[in-house]
C-alpha cells in the first residue's frame, strides 16, 4: 500500500515474470503509447510533456519538455540516453534497465520522434553487464517487432538505436562528459556555454540528453496525457518518482511514490519499515552524495524539488541514505570526500587540488591525527572550491562535480562540529 | 601478445558501422579486446588503433581514463567490493577486510594462482543490498563473510561458469539487427536486413528489486543463455564517413 493513491508508473511492471521480454511487455500494455504518439504531430508530444511538467530524473531536475524545445534548429539531431547511473546510493536506473528495457526503448522512440532524431544512443554504465544484455536483447526484439528501425509501425518514421557501454568513470554521467565518452574520448566535461548539448552536442550536432527514468515516463504520459501526470504531485514537482532508499532502514529498496505528497518520513517509516533496530535517524542524505545533508527535523519535508531546494539541498538523483545514531559522521564525510577525489577528472584546479586537500585532511581526522585548526582549514579549502558555501553552490569549475565536493564536509562540520572536534581531541573515533 | 582474432575484427567492423564517426566505437571495441584476452595487451591496443585510424597513444589515452579497462593483467575473477556510503555504513569495509584475509591479498592485488583480483570500488548501484560486490560485473548483494567464502569456493571450483563469465565479457547478447534507418547526415550506407534475432536472456532466478520489494529478497544476477551465434550484419567498414556533411564542431573540447 502506498501512502497516496497514486499508482506507480515506471515501476509498474517490475516483478512480473520475465518483465524484460517483449511478450511480457506487450501483455502488459507495452508499445501502446508509441502507437498513439506516432499518430500525433511531434510538437503535440512536446506539448504534452510540457503540460506534464516532467522534471529530469538524472540529477539536475530540468523540465524535459523545455529541454526539447531549446534544441538548435539544425540537422541531424541526436538523442542520447543517460544510463550511466553512478551517483553513490542511486540504484533505480540499474533496476529499470534490467527489469523494463522495453519501456525505456519505447520512451526513446517517442522522444526521438518528438525531437526529430534519426539516431539514438543508449549509454549504459559499463558495469551493468546484465542491463546491457537485457537492453540489447530487447532492442533486437523491438526492431523485429517494428517498433524501432525503418517505417516504425507503418508511420514513415525511421529511427536507429544503438546500445553503448561505458567503461567505469563517474564523471561520464555528466552530460557533456558522456558525449565525449560516446565520441571515444576521455570523459572530460565541456564548458557550457558554448557546449550546451542542445546547441553543440554529439558530433557537434544539437543533442538531447535525458536520463533513463525520465524517458521511461514517456509511454505513460503519451497514453494518459500530460495533464494526468501533472495532476499527481504538487507545484513543479509532478508525477511519481523513484527514490532509492538505502542505509539504516529495515527495508531498503526502490520505491516509486507520488512527489510532493510523500515525505522523507513516509519513505523511512512506511516504505523502509523504520530505522533498523528501532534506532533514531541521526542525519540523512536527501539526493545522492552531492547533496548537503539533512537532520531528523527535516524528515517531514515533502519529496518536492522546490521545497528541498529552498531548504538548502536537493533531491538530486533520488537517492535517500538514512544514517542512524551509531553512524560516525566523520567517517561518512571522509568516504564521500574520497569518492570525489577519486572521480575528479582533473581539468579544473579547484576540483582536482581541492578534492585532494579535503580528502587528505579528512583522512587525517578520521585516523586520529587531526589538528585543532583543521575544521577551519577544511571550510577554507571548501570555500575556495565553491565560494560562499551556499546551496546551490557558486561554480568556479567546468562542471558541478567540483562544487559538490563541499556538501558532505560542510554539512558534517555544521551539524556535528562537536563530533568532529572529539575525533581531533581524543585522536580516535568515539564509535570505535 | 594477441591482436584481435579474425572473428573479433569482424565484430569490431560491425561495431564501427553503428556510429556516424569511427572513433565512437573505441570503447566498445576495447571491451571486445578485453573480452578476448581478459585485459588490454599492447598488441590489441595497437590493432584497435589501426582499425579506427587512431594512434596507439590515442587508444591508450582513452583506455587509461576508465576504471574498467585494464592495461595490466587481471586474475580470472575480478572481485569488486563497494565501500561507498550505503555499503560503508552496512559493513562494506568489514567485508573488504574479510576478503583480503580470505584471499590473502590486499585490495588491488591478484592471488598467486591468478584466480582472483581484488579491488575496492565506488558505488556499484546495488546499495539496497549493502554490503555488495561484483565478480566480473555480475552482482551479489547482502554479502556476509560466510557468503563470500562460499562464493569464492564456488568460483574456484568453476561452479558458476554460466553466471559469471570470464573477466572482460560484458554483453553476451549480440546485436542481430542492422542500421535500418541509415544515418542521413553522414551519408553512410545503411546496413541491409538482419538475420534472425538472438533469443532474449533467460534468467535462472527472478528479478524483483522493484517497487515495494524488499531489496534483500532480490536475486540480481541471472545467467544468460548463450546468445545464439548469429552473425552480425556484413562488413560495412568501407562505408564512407563523409566528414564534411555533418555540422561543424564548435571546437574539440
Ligand atoms: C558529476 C555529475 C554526474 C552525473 N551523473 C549522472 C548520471 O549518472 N545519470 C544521469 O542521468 N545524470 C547524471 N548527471 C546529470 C546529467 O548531467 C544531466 O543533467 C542529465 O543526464 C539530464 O537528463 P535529465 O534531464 O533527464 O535528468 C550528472 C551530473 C554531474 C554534474
Ligand atoms: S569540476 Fe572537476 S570533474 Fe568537473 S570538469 Fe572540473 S575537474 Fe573535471
Ligand atoms: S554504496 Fe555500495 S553499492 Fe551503492
Amino acid at each position: 500500500m502506498a501512502v497516496t493513491d497514486a499508482a506507480p508508473i515506471v515501476t509498474r511492471r517490475v516483478g512480473l515474470p520475465e518483465s524484460w521480454t517483449l511478450r511480457s511487455y506487450l501483455d502488459n500494455g507495452g508499445y501502446v503509447g508509441l502507437r498513439r504518439a506516432l499518430e500525433m504531430a511531434p510538437e503535440e508530444i512536446t506539448q504534452e510533456v510540457l503540460t506534464s511538467n516532467l522534471l529530469g530524473r538524472g540529477g539536475a531536475g530540468f523540465e524535459a519538455g523545455r529541454k526539447w524545445s531549446m534544441l538548435r534548429k539544425a540537422q541531424p539531431v541526436y538523442l542520447v540516453v543517460n544510463g550511466d547511473e553512478s551517483e553513490p546510493a542511486t540504484f533505480k536506473d540499474h533496476m529499470l534497465v534490467e527489469c523494463d528495457p522495453h519501456q525505456l526503448i519505447e520512451g526513446v522512440v517517442i522522444c526521438a520522434y518528438a525531437i526529430g532524431a534519426a539516431q539514438a544512443f543508449i549509454y549504459i554504465r559499463g558495469e551493468f553487464a546484465l542491463g546491457l544484455e537485457r537492453v540489447q536483447a530487447a532492442l533486437n526484439e523491438a526492431y523485429e517487432h517494428g517498433a524501432v528501425g525503418k517505417d516504425i509501425f507503418g508511420s514513415g518514421f525511421d529511427l536507429d538505436v544503438v546500445v553503448h557501454p561505458g567503461a567505469g568513470a563517474y564523471i561520464c554521467g555528466e552530460e557533456t562528459a558522456l558525449i565525449e565518452s560516446l565520441e571515444g574520448k576521455r570523459g572530460f566535461p565541456r564548458i557550457k556555454p558554448p557546449f550546451f548539448p542542445a546547441a553543440i552536442g554529439l558530433y557537434g550536432a544539437p543533442t538531447v540528453v535525458n536520463n533513463v527514468e525520465t524517458l521511461s515516463n514517456l509511454p505513460w504520459i503519451v497514453e494518459n496525457g500530460g495533464a494526468a501526470f501533472a495532476a499527481l504531485g504538487e507545484g513543479r514537482s509532478t508525477g511519481t518518482r523513484i527514490f532509492s532508499l538505502s542505509g539504516h532502514v529495515n527495508r531498503p529498496g526502490n520505491y516509486e511514490v507520488e512527489m510532493s505528497k510523500t515525505t522523507f518520513r513516509d519513505l523511512v517509516e512506511h516504505y523502509g519499515q523504520g530505522v533498523r533496530l528501532g534506532r533514531q535517524v541521526k542525519a540523512f542524505i536527501p539526493g545522492g552524495v552531492s547533496a548537503p545533508w539533512f537532520g531528523p527535523d527535516q524528515l517531514d519535508m515533502p519529496l518536492s524539488q522546490e521545497q528541498v531546494g529552498a531548504a538548502g539541498s536537493m533531491l538530486g538523483s533520488g537517492a535517500v541514505t538514512i544514517m542512524d545514531d551509531t553512524t560516525c559522521m566523520v567517517r561518512a564525510a571522509w568516504r564521500i570526500t574520497r569518492f570525489f577525489h577519486n572521480e575528479s577528472c582533473g581539468q579544473c584546479t579547484p576540483c582536482r587540488e581541492g578534492s585532494g586537500w579535503v580528502a587528505k585532511i579528512m583522512q587525517r581526522i578520521e585516523t586520529g591525527a587531526g589538528r585543532e585548526d583543521d575544521l577551519d582549514l577544511l571550510l577554507d579549502v571548501c570555500d575556495n572550491i565553491a565560494p560562499g558555501l551556499s546551496w546551490p553552490p557558486q561554480q568556479t569549475t567546468i562542471c558541478v562535480l567540483g562544487p559538490s565536493i563541499p556538501s558532505s564536509v560542510v554539512s558534517g562540520i555544521r551539524m556535528f562540529r562537536d563530533e568532529f572536534l572529539l575525533h581531533i581531541k581524543e585522536g580516535a573515533c568515539p564509535y570505535g | 601478445m594477441a591482436r584481435l582474432t579474425p572473428e573479433n575484427v569482424q565484430r569490431a567492423r560491425d561495431t564501427i558501422a553503428l556510429y556516424p564517426e569511427k572513433r565512437s566505437a573505441l570503447i566498445p571495441i576495447l571491451h571486445l579486446a578485453q573480452e578476448q584476452d581478459g585485459w588490454l595487451t599492447e598488441d590489441a591496443m595497437a590493432h584497435v588503433a589501426e582499425l579506427l585510424d587512431l594512434t596507439p597513444a590515442e587508444v591508450y589515452g582513452t583506455a587509461s581514463f576508465y576504471d574498467m579497462l585494464f592495461t595490466e593483467p587481471v586474475g580470472k575473477h575480478l572481485v569488486s567490493i563497494c565501500t561507498n556510503i550505503a555499503c560503508l555504513i552496512n559493513g562494506g569495509y568489514e567485508l573488504l577486510e574479510h576478503a583480503e584475509q580470505s584471499l590473502g591479498v590486499r585490495a588491488g592485488a591478484t592471488t598467486p594462482d591468478n584466480e582472483f583480483t581484488l579491488e575496492e570500488v565506488e558505488c556499484i548501484a546495488l546499495c539496497g543490498e549493502a554490503p555488495c560486490l561484483a565478480v566480473n560485473w555480475r552482482f551479489f548483494g547482502s554479502v556476509t563473510p560466510e557468503k563470500f567464502d562460499a562464493l569464492t569456493a564456488d568460483l574456484r571450483a568453476g561452479l558458476l561458469a554460466d553466471e559469471v563469465p570470464p573477466h572482460g565479457t560484458l554483453n553476451r547478447v549480440r546485436r542481430t539487427v542492422g542500421l535500418t534507418a541509415g544515418v542521413p547526415a553522414t551519408g553512410r550506407v545503411a546496413v541491409s536486413e538482419a538475420p534472425a534475432p538472438a533469443p532474449p536472456p533467460t534468467p535462472t532466478e527472478k528479478d524483483q528489486r522493484g517497487e515495494n520489494q524488499p531489496a534483500d529478497a532480490a536475486a540480481t544476477e541471472t545467467a544468460v543463455e548463450e546468445a545464439a551465434a548469429v552473425q552480425d550484419p556484413p562488413d560495412t567498414d568501407t562505408a564512407p564517413t563523409a566528414e564534411g556533411s555533418r555540422p561543424e564542431k564548435g571546437g574539440d573540447a
